[in-house]
Parts: structure tokens; C-alpha cells; sequence
């Protein structure tokens, strides 16, 4: 009796945690149906890590390109059709992300997949989307989604081995030669550490301790021993949260007193509160978004990233992160090369994005080619730094 | 290796031993009481500090931190009450099985509530960036809270297991359930009581190291795993044998990324507690003759 009674409760706890999550997904639900009935809607898949470890991108993502597509949508779609989103979550692992590419691709015969969110499912489905002439617009930083180059496939975020180039620029304008490097051992951190090894001789920087640690340490100040012991003029950090903030703190708390340089991936006003005032001096590459204020009015991209900035805060109530962006940035070049094409023929389309010229986006100003699928140059990054815990543009 | 960054080595291994340290403790309580090793304690110290952080917002940090405390606790009551005891004349496997469903239902409730971002209590003492100088080397005040939290539980447990009735009830409770309930011993409220105060505990382990870890829906696990290695390590059951178990397992790691790439940190961890494991046991500072006594 008792047993059951346990069984009964356990089956109730269950059932209540999936009404919860089911009740936190469904104003996720497609937009409204406002344009141009008749017409058949274009149908466009979307596999973003919603939930799970890497839900800081997906999350962001998800919402984004909803916001995206009902705007558009209620403003009379594309050619007078809608785009019908079919937003999927693989939590983050390549498993699911390859049979959920397969359903959409199969199934749903949707023209293009925006995302997914990291580079781990994105090069899991490049081969699929290929296969199936699926557009693919991948949400994810590594460089080998779109080297070796595939016809379908392209990525909207500038590529590693940009900002490292852009680090050593930096190092380069401060006299940096001898520097300490520590990457997490996630894709995202090996693949930092390759370019930073690559680059470094032909930048003129020594690397003179490099370390990897595991991506659940909570405290890294043995590492940053080893680094200070080093003599190094500055320490680069390549790997994602929660890591990038207890570099921050650990430093100024061993007294390792040199420049911090982080990837890209710190672009994200949360992780510069978790660390609180050691995070004040921190300099990274990233897109202009963080920095869309103090952009001069001039600026190709003000307009844009101001008024995402814009509707994402006051629609979601939480900031805007690049991340975010990078998924604006594949619905936009998908829907733009819709326009230019004419047509939903994937081919028609496939080519119109390679002929996109100048168009501007969050993470810069894309120029496509049949060579370059991802678009962006180098100066897509601007170099940022933390003041007074905020985002600022780096200066000297 | 000059004597200033040898003294930083020996720091930053304190630093991440009292981590394990404080973790660990919460194990050994209901370990103590149920002879169950409950892997939902690291979603414990998650739960306090997530709870502590959503307080502190509103109210003064001590204060959020002794509510998050109080419901954390409550918490590890009906965790007990549904979960455990309804599982009547259940195997300790079975038990322990239960405890890593909860842990995987509670970090989804956490997930669902706290949603997926990092969080951090503030630095109790001082800020991020203050640190204390100790022969030439630096540490965070913050390590100091942590210790002498762990210093504090560890003391006030051991006077309750020793001098009271209801701590050497809840001992007796361990030894032999059947012969405890002879002697009037109510031993279902005892598991219930252990659940509480581990949770109690855990809550209070995560709040004091959240300033440090910071603070997310899943990382109860690892943590959890690291303090589980340190409770076995000095004896399951002692917990003072795991504040020295903990930081002995924090300065060996740090002392071993001084020589070799940090990458080989976690196998020189592994190593030893395999070497412990075949060698030793019942833990590095168990007794023979008081683990014999418990497996009998």
C-alpha cells in the first residue's frame, strides 16, 4: 500500500515537472496568422539547445527568431507568404540534433534549419543538411562548419580564428610577447586553443604556459599559479561560463596583476556580474551589440542592433546577447535571400545567399561568396573591455 | 620554486579543499543515521544557495542566508517523508538509487525556476577582488568563511552525535535499526531528522561557497562527486576525518598542477582514492576495528 502510494506521488511529481515544462514552452508557439492567407507559408525549421547545458545560446536564440518571424509576419511576410517557424529543442546534444535535422528535412521538408546553437550538433548535421539540400544557417562558432566548404551551409558568427587574430592585435599594440594561455576542454575551448597555438609564433607571442582544466572547475587558482610562476605579460582565457568569471576573480585574488584577455564567448553582461568588480579591465573580441549605445551614429550597424537591443529587452524582459544576434543574423540572411531570389526553390535561394552583398547584420556586415559562407572580415570585432562592470569599446 | 608561489600552491589547494570539505560533511550525516549515501546532497547545496541568492535580493544577506537555511531543511523533510519512507524494508541500494532520481528531478524543478543562468551570493567579507596576505601569498577572505563554517558544523555535529540523546539515538539508528527501536528509539523520525539537518547543512555548505564556485541549476553533481570521493576517502561517517581528507585532496591537486599540465590533476585524485580504496578501506583515518563493527 505504502509502496504505492510512493509510486503514485513519484508518478505525480513527474507529471507535474513536464506540465511545468510544457506550460513554459507554449508562448514559444508560432506567431499569429497574419499575412496573406492563402499563399502557402515557407516553412523553416529552427534546432536551437533551448534547454540544457548550453541553453545560455539557445534560449536567446529560440526567442529571437520568434520575435523575428512574427514581426515579419504581421508586416505581410515574404513574397506575401509567411514564414512558419518550427522551433525544435535538441537540449544541446548532437544526438538528438541529427534526428530532429532528419524529421524536418524528411517530414516537414522545410526549405532551410536555422542553428543549431553549438558547433558540436552543427558539424553532426552539415552532411545531412547537404545530403538533403536543406539550407543550413548555423548559429555556432567553430571555423569547420563552413571550412571545408559545403554548397548548403553557412554560419553567421565571425569565426575563431578572427578573434584570436584580434587578441593578438591587441597584445601586439601593447607590447605583449610572453603570455599564458588556459582554455576549457569543451569544443568551443580546444578549438580556441588550436588557433591560439597556430597563431601565436606567427604574431610574435610566446606561449609559455598552457593549460587545460576541466569545464565544472570551480576554482582555477592552481592553474594561475603555474601561470604566475610563468612571468607571463598576460593570460588568455577560451571557454564558456561559469569558467570565465572565476578566471576573472581568481587573478585579482593571487595578485597575477597582467592584462585578461577572454573569447568571444564573454559576451554577455551576466557573466560580467558574476565576477563583480574583478571582471573590470577584461579585454575580448566580440560583436558590436554589447556596445550598441555608444556606437557613433554613423555606424552601418547602429540602427540595427539598437533596435534589436531594443525589442528583445522590452519583449523579454532580460538583456540581449550576442547570442541572440547570431540567430537574428540567419533568419535575416535567409529571408533577404528569399527576397533576392524570388523564389522558395532551396537552389534559387542557396545561390542568392552567396551573391548577399553588404548586408548588415548584428554580428557585422556580411559580404557572401561562393568561397566564403560565413561573410564576416575582421572587422566584424571590435575590441571590448570592461568598465566599471560595464561593456565598453576598448581604447589604449 | 621560490617560497612565495610554493605558499600560493599550498593556498589555492586550501581554497579547493575546503570546498570538498564542506561538501562532504553533508554525507556523512545521513551516511551516520541510514547507512544510505544520499547523491541528491550535492542539489542540496544548489537548492540553499539558489534560494539564499533569491533572497538576498530583498532582504540582508545573514538573513537570507538562515531562510534558505530554514526552507532548504523543510525541504529535506518531505523529500524523507515522500520519498524515503514510504519505501518500506527497501534495500540501502535501493535507497541510494531513489536519491539519484531526486537528484535528477530537483535539478529540473531548479532549472525550471531559477532558469539556466550563472548566479553568485556576494563575498561575505570584502569583494571579489579583497584577499588576505599570508607569507607573501594571497587568499580570498571567502576561504576563511569557509573554514571556519566547516570548523563550526563539524564541532557543533560532533557534540550533538556525542552528548545528546537525540544525536546518539539517531548513531544507535545506524548500527542496528532493530535493536534502536527495541530501546524506544523512534527510528523513522531519525532518518527524517538526518535528512533534514544534511539538507540543512548542504544549504548552508552552498551558500558559503557560493561566492567562490558561483552558483548553477547542475553543478550540485560535480560538487557532489568531489565530496563523496573526499567522504570516502577519510572514512564515511567522520566527519572530521573529511575536512582533513578534503584539503588533503585539495593540496595534492594543487601541488600536482605545480609539475604536471593541470589536465592530470583529477587522475592524481582518482589514484589515490583507488590506493585508498585497496589499502585502506574503511578511509584514511577510520578505525579497523569501528568499520568492522559496522558491516558485521
Amino acid at each position: 500500500m505504502r509502496t504505492r502510494l510512493a509510486a503514485t506521488l513519484g508518478v505525480l511529481v513527474l507529471v507535474c515537472a513536464v506540465l511545468v515544462s510544457g506550460c513554459k514552452k507554449s508562448p514559444e508557439a508560432p506567431a499569429p496568422k497574419q499575412a496573406a492567407p492563402g499563399a502557402p507559408p515557407i516553412k523553416v525549421g529552427a534546432i536551437f539547445s533551448i534547454t540544457g547545458p548550453a541553453s545560455f545560446l539557445g534560449a536567446p536564440e529560440a526567442k529571437t527568431v520568434e520575435m523575428f518571424a512574427e514581426k515579419l509576419n504581421q508586416s505581410g511576410g515574404v513574397l506575401g507568404r509567411r514564414i512558419e517557424l518550427l522551433v525544435r529543442d535538441s537540449g544541446g546534444s548532437p544526438e538528438k540534433a541529427i534526428s530532429l535535422a532528419k524529421q524536418l528535412i524528411d517530414e516537414e521538408k522545410v526549405l532551410a534549419i536555422l542553428g543549431p546553437s553549438t558547433s558540436g550538433e552543427s558539424l553532426q548535421i552539415k552532411s545531412i543538411c547537404q545530403e538533403g539540400q536543406t539550407i543550413l544557417l548555423s548559429c555556432a562558432a567553430a571555423e569547420e562548419i563552413v571550412v571545408p566548404l559545403a554548397s548548403y551551409v553557412f554560419k553567421t558568427p565571425q569565426k575563431d580564428s578572427q578573434a584570436a587574430q584580434c587578441i593578438f592585435n591587441t597584445m601586439k599594440d601593447l607590447g605583449i610577447t610572453k603570455i599564458g594561455v588556459i582554455t576549457s576542454n569543451t569544443g568551443f575551448g580546444k578549438g580556441g586553443k588550436a588557433h591560439l597555438e597556430k597563431m601565436a609564433p606567427e604574431n610574435g607571442v610566446e606561449i609559455l604556459v598552457n593549460e587545460v582544466y576541466e569545464k565544472e572547475a570551480t576554482d582555477l587558482t592552481g592553474v594561475l599559479t603555474k601561470v604566475k610562476g610563468a612571468g607571463v605579460q598576460a593570460v588568455v582565457n577560451w571557454s564558456i561560463e561559469p569558467a570565465q568569471g572565476i578566471v576573472a576573480k581568481n587573478m585579482k585574488q593571487i595578485e597575477l596583476n597582467v592584462p585578461l584577455f577572454q573569447s568571444h564567448g564573454y559576451g554577455n553582461i551576466k557573466y560580467v556580474q558574476g565576477s563583480g568588480e574583478a571582471a573590470n579591465g577584461t579585454i575580448f573580441p566580440c560583436g558590436r551589440l554589447l556596445v550598441a549605445d555608444s556606437l557613433p551614429a554613423d555606424h552601418p550597424q547602429k540602427a540595427l542592433l539598437t533596435q534589436y537591443k531594443k525589442d528583445y529587452e522590452s519583449r523579454y524582459g532580460e538583456d540581449a546577447s550576442t547570442f541572440g544576434g547570431h540567430a537574428y543574423d540567419a533568419i535575416l540572411i535567409l529571408t533577404e535571400a528569399i527576397k533576392k531570389a524570388g523564389s522558395t526553390d532551396p537552389k534559387a535561394v542557396r545561390d542568392a545567399i552567396e551573391n548577399l552583398q553588404g548586408l548588415v547584420g548584428t554580428a557585422g556586415v556580411f559580404n557572401f561568396s561562393a568561397q566564403d559562407h560565413n561573410g564576416l572580415g575582421l572587422d566584424a570585432f571590435e575590441m571590448l573591455t570592461v568598465k566599471d562592470q560595464k561593456f565598453a569599446i576598448y581604447q589604449k | 620554486m621560490d617560497f612565495a608561489l610554493f605558499v600560493q600552491y599550498a593556498l589555492s589547494g586550501i581554497t579547493v579543499g575546503s570546498v570538498y570539505a564542506i561538501v562532504a560533511i553533508g554525507f556523512n550525516i545521513i551516511y551516520c543515521t541510514t547507512g544510505i549515501i544520499n547523491f541528491a546532497q550535492g542539489e542540496f547545496l544548489i537548492v540553499g544557495a539558489m534560494t539564499a541568492i533569491s533572497l538576498a535580493e530583498v532582504a540582508p544577506l545573514p538573513v537570507a542566508i538562515l531562510g534558505a537555511v530554514l526552507i532548504t531543511t523543510a525541504l529535506g523533510a518531505v523529500v524523507e517523508l515522500v520519498f524515503i519512507r514510504q519505501v518500506r524494508n527497501a534495500s540501502v541500494l535501493r535507497l541510494i538509487i531513489i536519491t539519484i532520481g531526486l537528484s535528477i528531478v530537483m535539478r529540473e524543478v531548479m532549472l525550471h525556476i531559477w532558469d539556466e543562468q550563472v548566479r553568485s551570493l556576494p563575498y561575505f567579507t570584502g569583494t571579489e577582488i579583497s584577499t588576505v596576505t599570508i607569507l607573501g601569498a594571497h587568499i580570498s577572505p571567502q576561504v576563511l568563511w569557509v573554514l571556519g563554517v566547516s570548523a563550526v558544523i563539524v564541532a557543533a555535529l560532533t557534540l550533538f552525535f556525542r552528548y545528546t540523546t537525540t544525536g546518539r539515538a539517531m548513531r544507535a539508528c545506524a548500527d542496528d535499526r532493530m535493536a534502536a527501536r527495541l530501546c524506544g528509539v523512534n527510528d523513522r523520525w531519525m532518518v527524517t531528522l538526518s535528512f533534514m539537518l544534511s539538507a540543512g547543512m548542504g544549504a548552508l555548505a552552498g551558500c558559503v561557497v557560493s561566492p567562490i564556485t558561483q552558483t548553477q541549476y547542475d553543478m550540485g553533481a560535480p560538487l557532489a562527486i568531489k565530496g563523496f570521493t573526499v567522504a570516502i576517502l577519510g572514512g564515511m561517517g567522520n566527519s572530521m576525518a573529511a575536512v582533513a581528507a578534503g584539503l588533503f585532496l585539495g593540496l595534492l591537486e594543487a601541488f600536482v598542477v605545480s609539475v604536471l599540465p593541470s589536465s592530470y590533476k583529477e587522475v592524481a585524485a582518482i589514484v589515490v582514492l583507488l590506493l585508498i580504496l585497496v589499502f585502506r578501506p574503511s578511509g584514511l583515518f577510520a578505525r579497523r576495528d569501528m568499520s568492522a563493527l559496522r558491516t558485521a
